[in-house]
């Protein structure tokens, strides 16, 4: 059946049409911030495969199993080149966004692999774990500063976001000092409720920042990541500047978000919380764990096909778009049994917090040294913590690309 | 146990590297998966088939000993 006819058909007449058609993004339920939308958990349970209508009106294909959602990022016949007509957004502001300056992250290879392949060095196992002095340095500062002569603060604002802006800041060679500059038009980028114009504005105005810091770095050329790309001569300082805002962006709301939402996450569960104080050595797996239970690139990953494609026993026509949620991916009971309680001694890691393909997050190593040190740590330094406000008034961020809380006022 | 890699398949991604650091490496220049040992010895088997198993890009195959 093609896509026209399917449409003309109406619901319930193919694999994959029994449910009505899904809104996305898809509301949580009140009281259940931690776990994904209800709708998005029945499609798991009943039909992995569904049909999905997007904010547009558009509609697409959700897919929402473990495995379903590794083959579809796997395979090179579903492409993330957001350029290709029909190519799902998730919200206006992201459609925006990628269709003026697609960065690496909405192209397929070989022009993907050549952009990825300027970085991968510089996010490699080795030199991120080279940074554990450094990052547990700029942790204790932090907390040092917080915790100086009071007993209570917002954890997003003094910890969980500093903590990631200032490492990625040293990486890149941004001066710190213009957080509050990207990080209000990271804000606004990420939002599901920014317009376009609003988008377009906050875009327009990050990358003439980084262009003119990128010509800077041309005559005073130092040893981070955005003076190097400028040295390599193949990008013009446009093209280091878009891969900057995508580093810049990814290396500071990701962390920070999983830092916040981690902690509440072990707040609510005092004896996994209690489990992993008693035995630090637990941290590792435990960061693996929260990045399954949370998966804070909530709204899932967009594809569209170009060949027609079998996943989970519906066939997947070209030209038609699928969402891959990663949240229902992670609360697979057959590849987790037991998925939706937080257990910091599972061995969680197949999970596909970070993506999976060849898109998957190359900051990952980084990321992982980063929330091993801050939350450990955390826990160490601070054994009384508690939240300070009651749970139901906590906000989280259902109003965002990523996933998290604004703000976490905590106690000690 | 015999490992083999692709290298031109390989995202750079690194998680082999962190489940089985005797057997993978990854390359100074570009962070690409470089295999230090390809016949690994049996107590390896779990942490080699795990990297497989996360390899985000299929790069890595495990051949297993035929039974005798």
């Amino acid at each position: 059946m093609t896509t026209a006819e399917r449409i003309e058909a109406g619901p319930g007449t193919g694999p994959g049409e029994s449910l009505p058609p899904l809104d996305l993004p898809a509301a949580r339920t009140a009281g259940c911030p931690f776990d994904p939308a209800p709708g998005v958990e029945r499609a798991l349970r009943e039909e992995p495969v569904t049909r999905a209508t997007l904010w547009d009106g558009s509609s697409c294909w959700l897919v929402t199993r473990h495995q379903d959602v590794r083959e579809v990022l796997g395979d090179p016949r579903f492409s993330a080149d957001a350029t290709r007509p029909g190519f799902p957004f998730l919200s206006a502001g992201g459609r925006e966004l990628i269709a003026t300056k697609p960065t690496l992250l909405r192209m397929d290879d070989p022009e993907h692999a050549r952009l990825r392949r300027m970085l991968t060095a510089d996010f490699m196992v080795k030199k991120m774990e080279a940074m554990r002095p450094e990052v547990q340095r700029l942790t204790d500062e932090l907390l040092d500063r917080m915790t100086e002569g009071r007993t209570s603060a917002d954890l997003v604002a003094e910890f969980a976001l500093p903590l990631p802006s200032l490492v990625i800041c040293l990486l890149l060679g941004v001066p710190y000092e213009d957080h509050e500059f990207f990080q209000e038009r990271s804000s606004i980028l990420l939002s599901l409720r920014s317009t376009r114009e609003e988008v377009r504005a906050a875009q327009d105005e990050l990358l003439e920042y980084l262009v003119r810091l990128a010509e800077s770095k041309r005559q005073r050329p130092d040893d981070a990541i955005i003076s190097r790309l400028i040295s390599r001569g193949e990008l013009n300082s446009s093209e280091v500047a878009t891969m900057g805002r995508l580093l810049l962006i990814a290396g500071h709301e990701t962390t920070a978000n999983m830092t916040a939402l981690s902690t509440l996450a072990l707040l609510r569960n005092p004896d996994q919380l209690a489990r992993l104080r008693d035995d630090p050595s637990l941290i590792k797996g435990a960061v693996e764990e929260l990045l399954r239970y949370l998966t804070i690139v909530h709204n899932g990953l967009p594809r569209i096909a170009t060949k027609d494609v079998r996943v989970g026993g519906v066939t997947i026509r070209a030209g038609e778009g699928v969402v891959c949620t990663l949240n229902t991916a992670n609360r697979d009971e057959d590849t987790f049994p037991g998925a939706g309680g937080l257990d910091v001694g599972r061995d969680a890691r197949r999970h596909v917090a970070f993506g999976f393909g060849v898109h998957q997050c190359l900051g990952q190593p980084l990321a992982r040294v980063e929330l091993q040190i801050a939350l450990e740590t955390l826990l160490r330094r601070l054994p009384g913590l508690r939240l300070d406000i009651p749970f139901e008034d906590v906000p989280f961020r259902h109003d965002m690309g990523i996933y998290g809380v604004h703000a976490l006022p905590v106690a000690w | 146990m015999r490992v083999h890699i692709d290298q031109d398949k390989c995202c750079g991604a690194g998680s082999c590297v962190l489940s089985a650091p005797d057997v993978f490496d990854q390359r100074e220049e570009d962070g690409i998966v470089v295999l230090l040992n390809a016949e690994p010895p049996a107590e390896l088997r779990e942490a080699v088939q795990e990297a497989a198993a996360i390899c985000p890009a299929a790069a890595i195959s495990v051949e297993q000993p035929e039974r005798v």
